[in-house]
């Protein structure tokens, strides 16, 4: 049996004249837990319905556990689940029926199915709701429901698109659980999400914007790839501190975030200390400064900044309509 | 790719939310009892209070008395007395009066002479099954009142508005020929209005994304869908005809199970039909008025339920070809009332096994599970 | 930054039902003239449901409020008129123009004629659309689609914005930005009501309201909410996440343990001997970890806490 690897290969979907996915490759090792990550129209949703063999590709190709996408799609399906960003069980059905209608479909074996129902109930915890109608489930509930309805023919390869959209932060912990044992039992998981903070949960992730591959690697390959460093200060009066760090020679980048000021320099050590006699210089209280780990929300912002020049130098990449 | 446990699977899930959705319930079981029942009392045998207007010309004690006899039969109502001929056409074409009676200058001269006497009487003839009524009360009346009198009964002819009142229903409608024509309709109903639903209806609401990535076949999909439709068309079948003989006294002389088996072929060609336009419209607003304009309207209109096929104008006597339920009115009138088996019926039978094919494979044929 | 004390919204008891449902459940805060105020909760918790009350939108099933000094429950039409509104479906044309919407939206609010020019430049400058006057809204990217519609809101200068979740889906650039332009309206004097299930967005209000099933669970500045909670946190990195959440519940002393990020955050009940209890129980299941810190709660933290202590967690 081939292992359950996946490789994208210069996957591309065209919706009229727009590139929705535009070239991407990258590889996902199995029992990964791998992530796409991106805003909307990045192109995630697009990926992930190509894997899941629900929308053929424009161009390029998928390979699932050995089986190419763009020629044989079906026979993907019986290793792979895939949950759809919008709720895609039946609000008209319970629980119960619902995981029985999906159990049939994948010809799970009667005996096999209460071990594993019970199971999922209990990491779900939607072992009480089994004759609630699935319409009547809270958000969080309904993911749940739609993670077991994916997981119950035991799949090699799970595709989650944004499961913990709007969830509450419960729910989403619950989530996240089932996830990490299921990957931890050897599946190989590829979850899409729009969440900056949830990327740093991955194994790899590949980051998308406007349909492109802008990055890909380890959480902290990534975050070692920031240029500089990011400084955290307490000022009073952070925009106009920000307003008058953004004109600041030393500082490459500079953004508030709550009480914090982040300004990004090349060196903390050397910079440092300019920037906040520049602040003080400029009548601004400064209570306290240190270096803070950049997020991958900074990596995000990095990553489309160098992408953005790089296109600029080069303006003859082909490809995009 | 056809398996037996996926294909129940989906048999399944379709019949639990039909069984939950009160809309489709009632208009899967009510709505052809009530069209039923509708039909059924429409056509009543009672004819009264007739409009009618005198034209009286010998204005004699006579006449008078002619008048009072139909005034007071209780079938007639007496709207008015006009003095020339001319209004009797503005009458009628109003619909103001049904009926005009005319009585000439000569006629208490001839009666009492012992000569026959004309009385006319013209009728609206839209209506036909009034009109004759109308013409058989009037009949009555005046034997009754004297048997010398030479009733001159006609219907009014004028210019081209009265080829339009023949055309309109000019066999008389009864209820022996509502029931059997109504399976047809209501089958088509059906069809039109819940299996048009069923796939845009997954569309719509993103289900039917999820189920594209499962194994399960378009095959599958489809005759899944199809199946609890099947069920509840077969059992409105059942469901009028009892009624239609046990209420409305219409006469079943065939056979029961030549009709429940040419009623799953018709059946299961206008649910693929309805499934084809669900596949097609992939939205549920759309599909509703595909299924009005391409199932409902012509088994309604041009399948000689509402309207006789012969009487159509020439054009839409072509597409009645087209369409399928015109054969299977035949084949219900004639189980019903004829009592005629495969015999008679076997060209039909084959047009309904190929209704069924035709109708099975469009669907099966343009419905995609994956997103384009 | 102007400091009037007086409120731009009040409400008191606020609440929504739909037949046995309760959308909004008693729901009471106050907010002050040029705060930027957060809505945090996850989607169905009522936060919409609270906007569109506030705005005049849905009557209160009971309470009341005032908003712009008008009263909720027999002056809709006067709040309506003084604020501002993005809804969180898209509120603008896709197939008008940038330039015919902002003028559909001027005399949509009344804009005084004379005044209109300037306020549509002022928008076009704001949202950095200058240059793209005539294209179909349809057409901008989603960033500069919200900049758009935050400008329609406020072409004629309302003193509060009510934002419904204005930057779902966009990328942290154009977040950051919009950010931006919701601080420079702050600071010229507009009470700015915002709503969001992204606990990272929260940090930019000065004060967070978090809902959850129709109720208010906490009500500050987010430093303080992550100050009050009461139970420290501390975090482990491990390699086998789930079998240590499992490993740590029901553990004396250990409130609840749950992912966060690629470490677990665990709530104890003191934070002294916390490190050696969680260390202890992990090593005895056979679990590696590395580093167990203490560490300041994040909103997710907060919110699973307040959660907790208002009556348990949200399971139907």
């Amino acid at each position: 049996m081939n292992s359950a690897t996946i490789r994208v290969e210069n996957l591309s979907r065209r919706f009229g004249n727009i590139l929705a996915v535009d070239g991407l490759s990258f590889e996902v090792a199995e029992g990964q837990l791998f992530g796409l990550v991106g805003p909307d129209g990045a192109g995630k949703t697009t990926t992930l319905r190509t894997l899941a063999g629900v929308m053929p590709p424009t161009s390029g190709d998928a390979v699932l556990a050995g089986i190419s996408v763009a020629d044989d799609p079906e026979s993907v399906k019986h290793d792979i689940a895939y949950m759809s960003q919008r709720f895609g069980l039946y609000a008209d059905l319970t629980v119960m029926e619902n995981l029985m209608f999906y159990a049939d479909l994948y010809q799970v074996r009667r005996r096999e199915r209460e071990p594993r129902l019970d199971r999922l109930f209990r990491f779900s915890n939607l072992g009480p709701f089994k004759n609630r109608l699935a319409g009547a489930l809270s958000g969080g509930m309904k993911q749940k429901l739609g993670l077991s309805c994916a997981l119950i023919h035991e799949p090699r390869i799970l595709l989650l698109d944004e499961p913990t959209f709007g969830v509450d932060p419960i729910s989403r912990r619950d989530l996240w659980l089932i996830v990490h044992e299921m990957v931890a039992n050897g599946v190989t998981a590829v979850v899409s999400t729009a969440y900056m903070d949830e990327a740093e949960r991955f194994d790899r992730l590949a980051m998308l914007h406007q349909g492109r591959l802008v990055a890909a690697g380890t959480p902290d390959d990534l975050m070692a790839g920031v240029e500089g460093e990011i400084l955290g200060l307490e000022v009073d009066r952070l925009r106009a501190a920000k307003r008058v760090l953004s004109g600041h020679p030393a500082v490459l980048l500079a953004a508030v975030f709550g009480e914090t000021l982040h300004a990004t320099v090349a060196s903390a050590e050397r910079d440092g200390p300019a920037i906040v006699h520049a602040l003080t210089e400029g009548g601004f209280r400064v209570d306290s400064v240190r270096t803070v780990p950049p997020s991958m929300e900074d990596v995000f912002i990095h990553q489309i900044a160098r992408a953005d020049s790089e296109r600029e130098k080069a303006p003859t990449s082909g490809g995009r309509a | 790719m056809l398996n037996r446990t996926r294909l129940l699977a989906v048999a399944r899930k379709e019949t639990i939310q039909l069984r939950r959705d009160t809309r489709s319930l009632l208009m899967a079981f009510v709505l052809p009892v009530l069209l039923l029942v509708l039909f059924g009392y429409a056509i009543s045998w009672d004819v009264k209070d007739i409009p009618m207007a005198v034209l009286d010309r010998d204005m004699s004690a006579t006449s008078r008395e002619l008048i009072d006899t139909f005034k007071s039969s209780g079938y007639f109502q007496i709207r008015g007395f006009i003095e020339d001929e001319r209004e009797v056409n503005a009458l009628l074409d109003r619909g103001a009066v049904r009926a005009v009676l005319v009585i000439p200058p000569g006629f208490s001269r001839d009666l009492g002479s012992g000569e026959r006497t004309p009385v006319q009487v013209i009728v609206d003839g839209s209506d036909a099954n009034t009109a004759t009524i109308a013409l058989g009360y009037t009949r009555g009346i005046v034997q009754s009142y004297s048997s010398r009198i030479l009733l001159r009964g006609a219907e009014a002819s004028m210019p081209i508005e009265s080829r339009t009142r023949v055309w309109y229903n000019e066999e008389l409608l009864s209820r022996n020929m509502i029931v059997p024509g109504l399976v047809a309709v209501i089958m088509m109903i059906i069809a039109a209005m819940l299996t048009s639903l069923t796939i845009a209806r997954e569309w719509e609401r993103g289900t039917m994304e999820q189920l594209a990535a499962t194994p399960v076949s378009r095959a599958e999909v489809v005759l899944g869908k199809l199946l609890p439709y099947v069920g509840v068309g077969l059992i409105d079948v059942v469901l009028v005809s009892v009624i239609g003989v046990a209420l409305f006294q219409v006469p079943f002389h065939g056979n029961p199970v030549l009709l429940m088996t040419l009623s799953l072929a018709f059946l299961i060609g206008a649910l693929g039909l309805g499934m084809f336009i669900s596949a097609v419209a992939r939205s549920q607003l759309l599909a509703t008025q595909m299924a009005m304009i391409l199932t409902f309207l012509p088994a309604y209109l041009l399948s000689g339920f509402m309207y006789a096929v012969d009487v159509l104008p020439a054009p839409l006597k072509v597409i009645t070809y087209l369409v399928p339920a015109r054969y299977f009115l035949v084949v219900t009138r004639g189980i019903f009332l004829k009592g005629v088996g495969v015999e008679v019926l076997w060209a039909q039978g084959l047009l309904m096994i190929g209704f069924a094919v035709v109708g099975l494979a469009a669907a099966a044929r343009v419905f995609r599970k994956e997103m384009s | 930054m102007t400091e009037r004390q007086d409120s731009a919204v009040t409400a008191a008891g606020l609440t929504k039902r739909f037949g046995g449902f309760v959308a909004v459940d008693r729901v009471s805060f106050e907010v002050r003239a040029g705060e930027i105020f957060g809505f945090l909760g996850p989607n169905g918790a009522g936060k919409t449901t609270t906007i569109k009350m506030l705005t005049g939108l849905f009557l209160p099933t009971s309470g009341s409020g005032r908003v712009a000094g008008f009263d909720l429950m027999t002056e809709a039409d006067a709040i309506r008129r003084s604020i501002g509104y993005m809804s969180q479906l898209f509120s603008l044309y896709g197939d008008l123009t940038v330039a015919e919407n902002i003028a559909f939206f001027s005399r949509l609010y009344s804009v005084p004629k004379n005044q209109r020019p300037g306020r549509r430049d002022w928008v076009l400058q704001m949202a950095g659309l200058t240059e793209h006057v005539d294209r179909l809204t349809r057409d901008l990217p989603l960033g500069w689609k919200q900049r758009l519609a935050l400008g329609c809101a406020v072409l004629h200068e309302p003193p509060i914005l009510f934002l419904d979740e204005p930057t779902s889906g966009v990328d942290p650039i154009s977040r950051r930005s919009f950010w931006d332009l919701i601080y420079e309206l702050a600071e010229s004097g507009t009470t700015v009501f915002v709503t969001t299930h992204y606990m990272e967005e929260a940090e930019y209000c000065h004060r967070l309201a978090l809902m959850n099933r129709g109720r208010l669970i906490a009500l500050d500045t987010p430093r303080a909410l992550r100050e009050t909670t009461d139970e420290p946190i501390f975090e482990v990195r491990v390699r086998e996440a789930a079998r240590a959440v499992e490993a740590l519940q029901g553990v004396s002393g250990i409130i609840e343990a749950g992912m966060f990020g690629r470490s677990l955050h665990v709530a104890v009940e003191t934070a002294d001997g916390a490190v050696e209890l969680i260390g202890g129980r992990l090593s005895a299941k056979g679990l590696d970890f590395e580093g167990i810190e203490p560490v300041e709660p994040a909103l997710d933290d907060v919110f699973v806490a307040r959660v907790r202590a208002a009556g348990g967690a949200p399971i139907d």
